[in-house]
């Protein structure tokens, strides 16, 4: 139980301790805010959907998580070498709480980066329908940084150079993050994108964000609590598995 | 059947390592005595790096017994852990925690007693002349510096057996000299057994107690420096080492970990 502890303490002190980092990672959020929520805004109104800053908001703040939860997963990778990880494979601590302490520690880590991110929002003139939404939100943003940290350990016990890293950031993340809803309405899209959407994790836990926050479903909340939480018990136990059969 | 095995600490038999149809170590054999400093000497890819894995379990050997303290590693997994440290050739350090926290981390990670962990972190930083650093950052160390933080935790959690692999490598002779000196005076302390492979020469001949020369997967001599000496009637360690290798090139081929070493190397301050 100790060595859980101080895993996960071990990422929230990494996380806090690194100023820039932070501040960095929130710059592409505040870009996609800017850029496409004040750019696209005016259109979205003409096509009588309301503000798409409003609407993005969740989105952007789905895709903080996203991203700060597989990267601390894959971040895995530079440690397994060259740092920490090495130390905790060899010590008298069965790799099950080690790769628990690690998940949940990048897990924690992406719902501050998504609280932050939330504020940002806040500043930027976004909106929720009501303060208690709150809550129910924070329900759905650990769903998501639990998914994704999950999955993020499962590939990082998997990949073994920056080569991976690469073909994982392009060819999964992104995609996982454009085909969620993030950006656009789940309705009314054509057969192919609406089947596509579907079967993207992220797709439930932006939309059970934006309804919490905005109170805009596609899904109704006990699927998209459903959807998540089951996915994240066979992502955990994939990560888990994964996990335990790194050979250093 | 082992024979009688008091002081034994460490027992290797007819231990062999295959990754598909290369060996890597041919059917070694050796003991180290409780108390020992035992060095494994050998080129590049010899296979030494392999042994120590598999003796501290990050690897399954194909074949073969292992026994460290009385213990099966392959078997009694965590128990055999709790009684041996490892200092690997590449850093494991906490870059972004304190000298510290990172001893404070081990000592959790080795079930060391809260108390217990204060007193001989404290003890050991000291004795590795890291006292004064206790509070900044690993990241902030120079690469003695870290090798010595390194060894030093190696020794909170009060090993039987602790295993060096490369220890050395990269530093200055002020600082080798200094890590021997405080290694040598835990293992005298402490009784601590020492298992190192090295490919400093002068290191092995002074410090250790008895020396292994490895190549391609074999053993191909053991004993003291002056019996391999002897044996190969060399006026140093690095004479029978090569009468007993050869001198042709070892050139091991390059990974994905030499990869990110390299990469490593170029960030490093």
């Amino acid at each position: 139980m100790g060595a859980i502890y101080i895993l996960w303490l071990r990422e929230l002190k990494r996380y806090v301790r690194s100023r820039v980092q932070i501040v960095v990672s929130l710059g592409q959020p505040c870009l996609y805010l800017l850029a496409l929520g004040f750019g696209l805004g005016p259109v979205f109104q003409k096509a009588g959907l309301g503000s798409y800053l409003q609407f993005m908001a969740p989105g952007v703040i789905g895709m903080t998580v996203l991203f700060s939860s597989v990267f601390s997963g894959i971040a895995m990778l530079w440690d397994r070498q060259f740092g920490f990880l090495k130390e905790t494979l060899v010590a008298p601590v069965s790799r099950m709480q080690i790769m628990i302490g690690r998940t949940l520690g990048g897990a924690t880590v992406a719902v501050l980066q998504g609280t932050l991110i939330l504020i940002v929002c806040l500043v930027a003139g976004f909106r929720p329908h009501s303060w208690l939404a709150i809550p129910a939100a924070f329900l759905f943003v650990m769903l998501i940084a639990i998914v994704f940290a999950a999955l993020g350990t499962a590939i990082g016990s998997v990949i073994k150079d920056m080569q991976g890293f690469q073909l994982v950031m392009n060819f999964m993340v992104l995609p996982i993050f454009f085909l969620s809803g993030a950006l656009y309405p789940l309705a009314n899209l054509g057969v192919v994108l609406t089947f596509i959407t579907r079967l993207d994790p992220l797709t439930y836990g932006v939309d059970g964000l934006r309804g919490a926050l905005i109170d805009h479903w596609h899904f109704l909340p006990a699927v998209n609590a459903g959807v998540l939480g089951t996915i994240a018990l066979v992502f955990l136990s994939l990560g888990a598995y994964l996990f335990s059969k790194i050979e250093a | 059947m082992w024979s009688r095995s008091e002081a034994h600490m460490i027992r290797v038999q007819n231990l062999v390592k295959t990754f598909g149809d290369f060996t890597a170590v041919k059917d070694i054999s050796f003991e180290v005595a409780q108390g020992e400093i035992f060095a494994f000497l050998g080129p590049n890819g010899a296979g030494k790096t392999t042994t120590i894995k598999m003796l501290t379990t990050l690897l399954r050997p194909t074949s073969g017994a292992i026994e460290l303290d009385g213990l099966d590693p392959t078997v009694k997994q965590k128990e055999a852990r709790q009684r041996f440290g490892i200092v690997f050739q590449d850093p494991s350090l906490d870059q972004e925690q304190t000298a510290w926290e990172n001893m404070d981390l081990h000592g959790v990670l080795y079930h060391v007693p809260r108390k217990v962990r204060t007193e001989r972190s404290e003890r050991l930083l000291k004795l590795f002349e890291l006292w004064d650093r206790k509070d900044s950052y690993v990241k902030t160390f120079s690469g003695g510096m870290k090798r010595r933080l390194e060894i030093a935790r190696g020794f909170l959690h009060t090993p039987k057996i602790l295993f060096l692999d490369e220890p050395t490598l990269g530093l200055d002779p002020q600082s080798r000299n200094l890590l021997w000196n405080h290694v040598k005076h835990l293992n005298e302390t402490e009784n601590t057994t020492v298992f190192l492979t090295t490919h400093y020469m002068d290191e092995a001949d002074k410090v250790a107690h008895r020396i292994a020369i490895m190549d391609h997967g074999k053993i191909v001599a053991q004993g003291t420096s002056a019996e391999l000496k002897d044996q190969t009637e060399s006026e140093s360690l690095e004479g029978a080492f090569l009468a007993l290798t050869g001198s042709s090139l070892r050139d091991e081929s390059a990974d994905a970990k030499a990869g990110l070493r390299q990469m490593a190397q170029m960030w490093r301050r």
